[in-house]
């Protein structure tokens, strides 16, 4: 390996041991962590971030890097959700086999509402997939033969899952989880990027007239974008259900799929670590900001100013405008800039 | 036969609010490419504005004329939002439709909060005048009045816009720059002032949307308009993106289908089967959905 590459793995190699050795440290970062570094408190929001962090990394492949803007990602991640915790509690497999079946499942739900949605390009895409994840979510909210639960959601069978995965005292190995997924979500996107599917992906984005010249097959390269995007979101979802303990019918809603588009551009569209520090910038706001409508700083201001605060969408959602208009690469974009310039 | 008028009649009063959803979204759409998810927060704001006007008019009024005055407000509301968002947040991405629809998303989400603080997130009961809920009998059926309501106004705004399309220089405008912007930019047209009219009105239409849903489903809430705008998009891509009169027959065709699948199969089968019709409209005629014809 030479000294270049070393470098450019080495910041990754270095954030990812720090990442794993995080539960064996005893400290408090008041502010920034609900309690100590290794309380569950924590383990648990770092571990939900990573999960979003992995959910912006499935969404990207498709637009980020294909270009699709598809509004139907949230369908996947609430298939992979819903079908390990109904196979687990109403179809009583073992836990192996049911992440094979709610990935199975979720794959072919992929490979059928992609072909269907891929009929039509641009923005009609965007709305037929909306359709269909909306009919998702009806689906979840309406529990055909009670097996989603409505909108109570489904809580997971804990006896068909591993005890050292269960209980406050283990929040450290659903962190891990949590972290495997995200670095495996990683590796796979990165591998993907590399791989000749990848450079078709791109070519796609940038000018789909001129890859279907080339000889691709645009239809077949989009298709194999949403289903690679489908099954790491899919995946995601069962992590996500086996982190939080169950499914929540809010997976599958069309704001939750705005909210992955969100993440993605907050970060940097189309860049691994964009999509990494969208996601877990996107959750750890969502679940932060709500406790700081709570500090005194807040309440000493004038009530609806203090109660626009205490919404989070409403900083996400504004500061989500100011990305799009000021900084279009995304937060990842901004940092890359002002690192050439200090080279330079 | 008095069963079926009567799911007639309420399913043409669906479609009716569908295509008055629908049809500003389809306008914008038609002429600028632009997806604008902010259309539920028109709708959203039309509503709210209705409902401020009705809550502060005297009680001494009465309901129908509160409601009137309220739908008014809407209107105009909604009218302005419509170019303020526009000029400020659209205009300036001229041309990065991607960007565009990413700012109607911001926009959208941090509405509904906005909506939130403002108001709560809590529906507010809405007031509607007592002749809208009673019944007329029409061929032995008796017809709820408020879907009546729905289908004139939406008739009306079809025509209206139509007959604004068809005879206006505004109208020709947005015909030719559906077809061809380019052109009619070149021959010297101001497009652009075009589309800040076009975008208020089609805030006006998702106010008055707005202000008839709530009638409908007798609150106003803040993720209402997302509710709604799922069904209008769904029309549009049926309809034959930003085409008026595919609009309206898809509308119809949606509002119908859901009441009979309500009806008929089972309750809530409507919102699949609209999603059915989707998919199967697609699979069948994906060509007509490229854009259209005003």
């Amino acid at each position: 390996m030479s000294a270049k590459t070393v470098l450019k793995v080495l910041p990754g190699v270095v954030v990812l041991v720090v990442l794993a050795v995080l539960p064996y440290i005893s400290v408090t970062i008041p502010g920034i962590l609900p309690g100590r570094v290794n309380g569950p408190g924590s383990l648990q929001l770092l571990a939900v971030c990573f999960i979003f962090a992995g959910f912006a990394l499935s969404y990207d492949v498709i637009f980020g890097r294909t270009g699709l803007l598809s509004f139907g990602h949230a369908l996947f991640i609430s298939a992979g959700s819903y079908l390990l915790t109904i196979s687990l509690s109403t179809w009583s497999l073992p836990l192996p086999l049911a992440i094979v079946v709610s990935l199975g499942l979720t794959t072919l739900l992929a490979l059928v509402v992609g072909g269907i949605a891929l009929r039509v390009g641009g923005i009609a895409f965007a709305m037929v997939t909306l359709a269909f994840a909306q009919a998702g979510s009806i689906i979840i909210l309406r529990n055909p033969g009670d097996l989603t639960g409505g909108e109570e959601g489904l809580v997971l069978n804990r006896a068909a899952i591993p005890s050292i995965l269960i209980g406050v005292q283990n929040a450290s190995y659903r962190y891990w989880l949590a972290l495997g997924f995200v670095v495996l979500a990683w590796v796979l996107v990165a591998l993907l990027a590399r791989s000749r599917a990848g450079h078709a992906m791109a070519a796609v984005r940038e000018n789909e007239a001129r890859a279907a010249v080339l000889g691709f097959t645009v239809y077949r390269v989009k298709l194999l974008a949403i289903v690679v995007g489908a099954f790491l979101g899919g995946l995601g979802g069962v992590v996500h259900a086996i982190v939080l303990g169950g499914s929540s019918p809010h997976l599958a809603t069309a704001e939750f799929t705005l909210a992955l588009l969100v993440m993605v551009v907050l970060g940097g569209a189309g860049r691994l670590w964009g999509a990494v520090v969208g996601g877990f910038v996107y959750h750890y706001a969502d679940a932060r900001l709500i406790e700081l409508s709570g500090s005194s700083l807040v309440s000493s201001l004038p009530d609806l100013i203090g109660r626009l605060l205490g919404e989070p969408l409403f900083i996400l959602g504004s500061l989500f405008v100011i990305i799009v208009y000021f900084a279009p690469q995304g937060i990842t974009g901004l940092a890359v800039r002002a690192l050439r310039k200090e080279r330079a | 036969m008095n069963e079926f008028t009567l799911i007639l009649v309420t399913g043409l009063g669906l479609g009716a609010l569908y295509f008055l959803a629908a049809s500003g979204l389809s306008l914008i759409y038609g002429l600028m490419g632009v997806l604008n998810f902010a259309h539920s927060a028109f709708m959203m704001a039309g509503s709210y504005a209705g409902w401020e006007v009705m809550r502060r008019l005297p009680d001494s009024m009465s309901v129908t004329l509160r409601l009137l005055l309220a739908i008014l407000a809407a209107l105009v509301v909604g009218a302005l939002i419509g170019a303020v968002v526009e000029v400020t947040l659209i205009r300036p991405l001229y041309k990065h439709h991607i960007q565009q629809v990413l700012v109607t998303v911001g926009l959208s989400l941090a509405a509904v909060a906005v909506a939130q603080a403002v108001w709560s997130a809590d529906p507010k009961p809405m007031e509607s005048p007592e002749w809208m809920s009673t019944t007329t009998e029409l061929g032995g059926a008796l017809l709820p009045n408020d879907r009546l309501v729905f289908v004139a106004v939406a008739l009306a705004l079809f025509l209206g816009l139509l007959a604004l399309l068809r005879y206006t220089r505004l109208g020709l405008i947005i015909r030719a720059g559906v077809e061809n912007r380019t052109m009619v930019e070149a021959l010297g047209i101001n497009v652009r002032s075009t589309f800040t009219i076009v975008f208020a009105m089609g805030g006006a239409a998702a106010a008055l949307a707005g202000i008839l849903y709530s009638q409908y489903v007798g609150a106003v809430s803040p993720a209402q308009g997302g509710s709604l705008l799922i069904y209008a998009f769904i029309v549009v891509v049926i309809g034959g993106m930003g085409s008026l009169v595919g609009t309206a027959v898809a509308a119809v065709a949606v509002g119908l289908v859901q009441q009979m699948a309500n009806y008929y199969a089972a309750s809530g089968a409507g919102d699949l089967s609209v999603v059915l019709l989707l998919a199967i409209v697609l699979l069948l005629r994906p060509a007509s959905m490229k854009g259209g014809h005003a």
